[in-house]
């Protein structure tokens, strides 16, 4: 046994952290919100590139098979940078299709791994991330999925990056308990890419807030000389770090097919999604007035972090999901 | 990130089972705070050892298994869902074993370590001072060289199993002269019935004598008893406090047990009494699983390495596994509490505490946690200070 990523991961990791930190993904969060999701599209074919799409689609469908620890790296990347748009559910779709292996499949499926689709998913509550950037919406409704074919007003959210949108009308793709099924695997593959991200966001918020309390100076020293300051990021590393091994887990046992990996996957879940938005409270506490002002790009972190705690099963349902056996 | 044991793995696992299926014993052993359960656990001891199970990380020829890390791992997981006696053995075991491993001398680790394994000797720890707990270097207990060894004087305090043990390890200050407080300070054992040592049990918060104060005057300690070099003892004790906090002292098997019997007690519970508690449970049982996950990334850490090179030393992430095993332990004892309702409340001497009072006693054993092996704020300075570098500041 050797729970750790491999060199290949880690060089993985490193690439998506470079091709993300060199293009600007704040400016490109910030024209999402606004409505531009050119700069998005633009970056979200490079990610295709670099193989990020095709970690949920098949060899024969142009990818690499589903990889979740690859996965669960890739999404860290693109959590700790604050990626917009619908990443989790195009991998979702992704993981359904693949599932189901209906018509639609072939048509999908490939053009997910090349990065020319961008596919949202309703199936979890009324709504669809980014409905007006996606190339397909698919909504699944107890044994159902559909095609949307229009969708509502854009209803802002708590992270203007993340609008949502009710889908509307729409053909039937397929039905039958196969759906179910496959909308429980594609429900533990968003799961597990949602605590990613979460992973990857609160390893930015901690980084930049030990940044500024290094570097802030009040009565004359460091602020983050103080014990009360001290002790909040340590608390903050301490709830990462005991996530990142149950996202690392969770993976594995998804990878393996194991029974317990919607539990697992849940637990990291919960893990992840609580230690990123902890990591969001005490960013925007240590870093005071400063935090709780739009204009600096730290709100964009802080913003994302609730809402990616409770995508994709808030931590309530994830807790029961643990115990379910 | 595999996670996939390897045949020896897989082996050494259904070796440790089988073998603590034969000879756990079924009733529980009386508690380790009374002359007679002390007894009766060092005999436990005892027969691990006769079947080379008392310190399996060891080198075979000290009567270990020389088991992996992970082994290590697994043997515990193991241990502790068969429901196995609490280890008296553990500060030698633990503690002592590891020091003399890295400081010791051929000679002490011939003559000391047999009877440890075995439970003929059981060690206490001589660390803290009436006036020197968390800033352990100020320590004003001294040694004075004498002819062939020292005469160590003073007084150490809440020194854990001293009630009852046989043997003690710990600083005292050789050179009062230097310039700073970590330097002068010398490693030393000696026996706990030696002239010049007054015991005085203590109790700890349920009044049971778990620890001691600890009175010397004059003792008198051969060279032979000296650990590294004279002066040199704070680097020694430090790795030793290391392997206390971090993964050796309180492993993930632990806490997958009582995870285990806590998600039991829940789904046995009244739903009026569970449903409201669910959460908790939950976060017990992710916090159970999280530390196990987070023991095994380390012993792949500490034996192959990020890249294929072994840190082989935890260092200061030690602080990480300190801090979360022990608000791990209390929580999960604090909310096996409330499933119980008003049984929760009967001391573990009671005759109806449930479950023999095992989740009584582990709650009051668990409020220590936090305190003992440097407090959760130390630690929480270390992390701060050495995992994230923020600057040094006042205590």
């Amino acid at each position: 046994m050797r729970f750790l990523p491999s060199t290949e991961q880690r060089e993985f990791a490193r690439a998506l952290d470079g091709l993300l930190t060199a293009s600007d993904t704040p400016a490109v969060a910030r024209a999402w919100a606004a409505g531009d999701h050119k700069p998005g599209r633009a970056l979200w074919g490079r990610l295709a590139e670099a193989g990020v799409f095709g970690l949920a689609v098949s060899a024969r469908h142009g990818g690499m098979g589903l990889l979740p620890a690859e996965l669960t790296v890739a999404f860290t990347e693109l959590g700790r940078h604050v990626m917009p748009g619908p990443l989790v559910e195009t991998v979702a779709v992704a993981a359904f299709l693949e599932r189901l292996d209906a018509g639609a499949a072939t048509e999908w499926l490939p053009r997910i791994a090349a990065g020319e689709a961008l596919v949202s998913l309703c199936a979890d509550g009324p709504y669809a991330l980014d409905a007006d950037a996606a190339d397909a919406v698919l909504v699944v409704e107890g044994d159902t999925v559909r095609r949307a074919e229009g969708h509502g007003p854009a209803q802002a959210s708590l992270d203007p990056a993340r609008r949502l949108f009710r889908p509307r009308g729409g053909t039937v793709l397929a039905r039958g308990p196969a759906v179910t099924s496959a909308a429980g695997h594609a429900l533990d593959v968003a799961r597990l890419a949602t605590a990613a991200q979460s992973l990857g966001l609160g390893r930015a918020l901690l980084a930049q807030t030990v940044s500024h309390v290094t570097r802030r100076t009040q009565f004359g020293v460091p602020i983050g000389s103080f014990q009360a300051v001290k002790h909040r990021l340590a608390d903050i590393l301490i709830a990462l770090e005991f996530a990142q091994p149950l996202v690392h887990g969770a993976a594995a046992a998804l990878a393996a097919g194991a029974p317990s990996a919607g539990r697992e996957v849940a637990a990291a879940k919960v893990a992840a999604g609580e230690a990123g938005h902890a990591a969001a409270r005490t960013a925007l506490q240590l870093h005071g007035a400063l935090g709780y002002s739009e204009e600096p790009a730290l709100s964009l972190w802080i913003r994302k972090a609730r809402p990616l705690r409770d995508a994709w099963g808030t931590p309530a349902e994830c807790r029961r999901r643990v115990l379910a056996g | 990130m595999d996670l996939e044991f390897t045949a020896a793995e897989r082996e050494f696992r259904d070796e440790a089972r089988s073998w603590l299926a034969r000879h756990v014993p079924a009733a529980p052993l009386p508690s380790l705070e009374t002359a007679e359960g002390f007894a009766a656990h060092r005999e436990w001891e005892r027969r691990l050892a006769a079947d080379r199970w008392s310190a399996v990380s060891w080198p075979e020829e000290h009567g270990g298994r020389g088991a992996s890390l992970v082994q290590w791992l697994i043997f515990e997981e193991e241990y502790h869902a068969a429901g196995a006696p609490g280890r008296v053995s553990q500060n030698g075991i633990q503690l002592l074993a590891p020091t003399l491993f890295a400081h010791g001398t051929d000679a002490q680790r011939a003559r000391l370590l047999g009877p440890m394994a075995r439970g003929e000797v059981i060690w206490a720890q001589a660390w803290s001072e009436p006036e020197a707990g968390s800033d352990l270097a100020s320590l004003r207990s001294k040694a004075v060289r004498t002819a062939g060894g020292w005469l160590v004087s003073g007084q150490k305090t809440w020194s854990s199993r001293a009630a009852f043990a046989d043997r003690a390890f710990g600083l005292f200050r050789s050179d009062p002269h230097t310039p700073r407080p970590h330097q002068g300070l010398t490693y030393l054992m000696f026996p706990l019935d030696a002239p010049g040592v007054t015991v005085r049990p203590l109790g700890r918060l349920d009044g049971k004598p778990a620890f001691a104060e600890l009175f010397l005057d004059e003792v008198f300690v051969p060279d032979a008893d000296v650990i590294g070099e004279p002066g040199q003892g704070w680097r020694a004790a430090m790795s030793t406090a290391g392997n206390e906090r971090g993964l050796t002292l309180r492993s993930p098997g632990r806490f997958s047990a009582a995870a285990e019997r806590l998600a039991a007690l829940w789904r046995e519970a009244p739903e009026e009494v569970a449903g409201p508690l669910t959460d908790r449970v939950a976060d017990a049982v992710i916090g159970a699983r999280a530390y196990q996950l987070f023991g095994y990334a380390q012993a792949s850490r500490l034996t192959t390495g990020e890249d294929g090179a072994p840190t082989g030393d935890l260092g200061a992430a030690a602080s990480l596994n300190k801090v979360f095993w022990s608000e791990l332990d209390l929580a999960l004892h604090e909310t096996a509490l409330d499933l119980l309702g008003p049984a929760g409340m009967l001391a573990d001497d009671a005759d109806e505490a449930p479950a023999h009072g095992r989740w009584a006693d582990g709650y009051t054993f668990s409020l220590a946690g936090p305190i003992y092996a440097g407090t959760n704020e130390i630690q929480c300075d270390l992390i701060a200070e050495r995992l994230l570098g923020l600057p040094k500041g006042r205590r």
